[in-house]
């Protein structure tokens, strides 16, 4: 003790804001999302003091740079950083917070707060910021004594990143920002509820899992975003070449398996492939990895896999027989699960004749789409840009609705943390800013946003990052001048009646459905114009013949980049099973 | 079915809010809830009662369990243990009625604890069924006022296999 006290000298005491920055230091974070604001300002004012350790980067708006920094987190892994000042910046925030917690994203929130003496006097930009979270973050804290952040921060870090990954929030009070003291990077922990060793699966566990692998008949693999959290792509590729099991992916799971491998079914679910669906309809055995039976995915849940045996494995002892019982449920890292598992599993006697049966349904029931449109279908471009740059490697981010799930069917990955879709959450306008932050991590690659205009206009204001923050995105805008799944909806089980749907004029026959073809010639907005107005590069296409090379001028380009694609309206995803339906109920035309 | 379910939680500001938050988020229903600290400063003990079956017990518990200020959650139903609920209780009371006031106080080993003109107030405390038998009892007098903390268990020292309540 007396040694370290004497190392401690009046140099060494530092700032609440310094104390913060000089964490996220420690902490390896090279990017930071931030829009300042009176309460902020002293965090703002560190951040300059560390310009060459850690970029700062000025969002439009606080939910793109909370998206940003998942941009991040989703396609490396680390924990992204956001910050916001109080009142409506933190709430501005609580979007991308929330979003994060249903993805298990590892990301640290922080808000500044307004001073600890005014906290609970309805003060000028004052929220109750972590109140209002405490249900949507994996944890949160208000700071109120400056000695607490350094372990604070460490432990939030710690929190995000660790087990079953989520958002932590950080509340920092302007007075504590500006209050100083010695900081103690090392300090101990204060988290005796909280354990850092991921649960492992028991060695008869795996032996469970082995046994039923080896009697199964028509066994099929259900793995999900769990797999890519854990980093253990590697693992379940190595568990289907051992086995040759058929697998389909969740939407979060998309890349954990090679997207082309013959025995991938592609995504299973609402839109999922017809022949991954009916594959774990008749499964005697269900492989279910790092999932959680959402409802999207089960439907019906109690109809979901109803002949076959479940097994389970998730790091979240909460997930197992919430939704669906599982037979066999095992709390585990599930990298570590299919390491073992790899040790000893051997093939299933006989199932030569179920994966024939699953390559035929693949083969009958293909993704597909009218090919012989005139003009550009959504599934034709998003086709094509795959043709384009499947050897290219790129990141590839989506909004919300119809474009996200065929890009989900038409963009094939082959790797995880290429693919970043709001699943859980859902959340319209995650997209640009996403693909943005993923930029930032990877400033040499190829990153994608492929769009709708309903989603694309809710984050559009991130143009202005991009070209300013020179962050060359490319915006593969599919144009249907409508909310297309919502109208989807609306044709299916509504009688077409459009109800707010529309997104142009309101005195254009296509507000109330009576339109007729693709809608006015004059499209709303010109995204072209607001796209060059932020200083982006834009190009319109709707003639066919024109869609490849504008495709490949919008990769060529350098800078930002939207191409607005004009598409109908009445295309509808399909696959489709009705939520609460079941695979019998499959739309297929 | 009735669970009684003790945590024990940082002793830190938010924790009953986020803690009685999420349960009502994810729609169970609570009985009965008491907090209090422990032997320990940095430590609080809450004390649930919920009801639901089984899975939805788990899915309590678990929940529970994965707050991060929540450090341990135990069944105590599912234990030989010991309940207490505490009342005060405010009864209407005359001079002639004083007296059966007292005799059931002494039968229910309650207390007296306040004598007015118009009223006495009682305190009393036990397992939830005495509590309810002493609260029939006082119904026809009259309830002026009556205030529960809400039941605490503890497993016994000597746990014989389960479920008994005292």
């Amino acid at each position: 003790m007396a040694t370290v006290e004497k190392t401690k000298t009046k140099s060494d005491v530092t700032s609440g804001a310094d104390i913060v920055i000089r964490s996220l230091v420690n902490h390896g974070v090279e990017v930071i999302f931030a829009y300042p604001g009176g309460c902020s300002m002293p965090l703002h004012q560190a951040l300059t003091r560390f310009s060459d350790k850690i970029r700062t980067i000025l969002p439009r708006h606080e939910q793109g740079g909370g998206f940003a920094a998942q941009g991040i987190s989703r396609s490396t892994g680390q924990v992204g950083v956001c910050m916001a000042t109080s009142g409506p910046g933190a709430t501005n925030l609580i979007t991308a917070i929330a979003d994060a917690k249903l993805d298990s994203i590892p990301m640290v929130a922080i808000t500044a707060q307004v001073p600890t003496k005014v906290i609970g006097t309805d003060a000028f930009q004052e929220t109750p910021v972590v109140e209002a979270c405490r249900g949507l973050t994996k944890h949160h804290y208000l700071v109120t004594d400056v000695n607490d952040l350094a372990r604070v921060f460490k432990e939030a870090f710690l929190i995000a990143a660790s087990g079953r990954p989520g958002p932590v929030l950080v509340d920092i009070p302007k007075d504590v920002q500006l209050d100083s003291c010695v900081p103690d990077f090392d300090a101990t922990l204060d988290l005796p509820g909280y354990s850092f060793d991921d649960p492992q699966a028991r060695p008869e566990q795996i032996n469970q899992i082995a046994a039923a692998i080896k009697l199964a008949k028509r066994p099929v693999i259900y793995a999900g975003g769990g797999i890519i959290i854990a980093e253990a792509s590697e693992q379940l590729r190595e568990l289907v070449a051992k086995t040759g099991i058929p697998i389909t992916t969740t939407v979060m799971g998309l890349g954990a398996f090679p997207g082309e491998d013959e025995l991938s079914l592609d995504m299973l679910g609402m839109h999922g492939s017809v022949y991954a669906n009916k594959a774990v309809d008749g499964a005697d055995l269900l492989i279910a990895l790092g999932v959680r039976f959402d409802d999207r995915v089960t439907g019906k849940v109690e109809e979901f896999c109803k002949h076959g045996k479940i097994i389970h494995v998730d790091i979240d002892s909460s997930e197992l027989n919430k939704n669906k019982e599982a037979h066999i449920p095992i709390c585990s890292d599930v990298k570590y699960a299919l390491t073992e598992l790899n040790k000893i599993v051997e093939p299933p006697e006989d199932i030569a004749g179920w994966v024939a049966q699953c390559k035929e349904w693949k083969e009958e029931h293909p993704f597909s789409y009218d090919a012989s449109y005139p003009g550009i279908t959504q599934q034709l471009a998003i086709h094509e840009l795959y043709k384009l740059t499947r050897d290219l490697d790129p990141v590839v981010a989506v909004g919300v609705g119809q474009h996200q799930m065929w890009a989900a069917q038409f963009y094939k990955f082959d790797k995880p943390r290429n693919w970043l879709s709001s699943s859980g959450l859902g959340t319209m306008g995650f997209g640009l800013p996403a693909a943005m932050g993923a930029q930032t991590a990877f400033p040499d690659r190829l990153v994608f946003d492929i769009d709708g205009d309903g989603s694309f206009l809710m984050n559009i204001q991130e143009l202005a990052t991009c070209a300013c923050e020179k962050l060359p995105v490319k915006v593969l805008l599919l144009n249907n001048q409508h909310l297309g799944m919502v109208v989807q909806w609306e044709d299916r089980f509504m009688q077409g009646n459009r109800a707010h749907t529309y997104l142009g004029p309101i005195d254009n026959p296509e507000w109330k459905g009576e339109g007729d073809g693709i809608g006015p010639p004059e499209r709303y907005p010109d995204f072209v114009s607001i796209a060059r107005g932020f200083g982006c590069g834009a190009a319109y296409v709707k003639d066919k013949a024109d869609l490849i090379p504008a495709l490949k001028a919008m990769i060529a380009y350098d800078g930002p980049y939207v191409l607005d694609v004009e598409t109908p309206y009445q295309e509808h995803v399909l696959p489709m099973i009705p939520g609460g339906k079941t695979v019998k109920d499959i739309i297929t035309e | 079915m009735r669970h009684v379910i003790s945590a024990l939680v940082q002793n830190v500001p938010g924790v009953l809010s986020h803690v009685t938050g999420m349960l009502a988020s994810r729609g169970y229903n609570l009985e009965s809830l008491a907090v209090g600290e422990t032997e320990d400063q940095h430590l609080s003990r809450m004390t649930f009662v919920v009801g639901g079956d089984d899975s939805v017990l788990n899915q309590v518990r678990k929940q529970l369990e994965k707050i991060v200020t929540v450090v341990q959650v135990d069944d105590i139903s599912s234990k030989d243990y010991v309940e207490r609920d505490l009342m005060l209780i405010k009864v209407a009371a005359k001079d002639q009625q004083r007296a059966e006031i007292h005799e059931l106080c002494a039968i229910f080993r309650g207390k007296v604890v306040d004598v007015g003109p118009e009223n006495v107030v009682v305190e009393i405390s036990g397992p939830e069924k005495k509590i309810e038998a002493f609260i029939d009892l006082m119904r026809p007098l009259g309830i002026t006022e009556m205030v529960r903390t809400g039941r605490i268990a503890m497993v016994r020292g000597v746990n014989r296999n389960g479920g008994t309540e005292q």
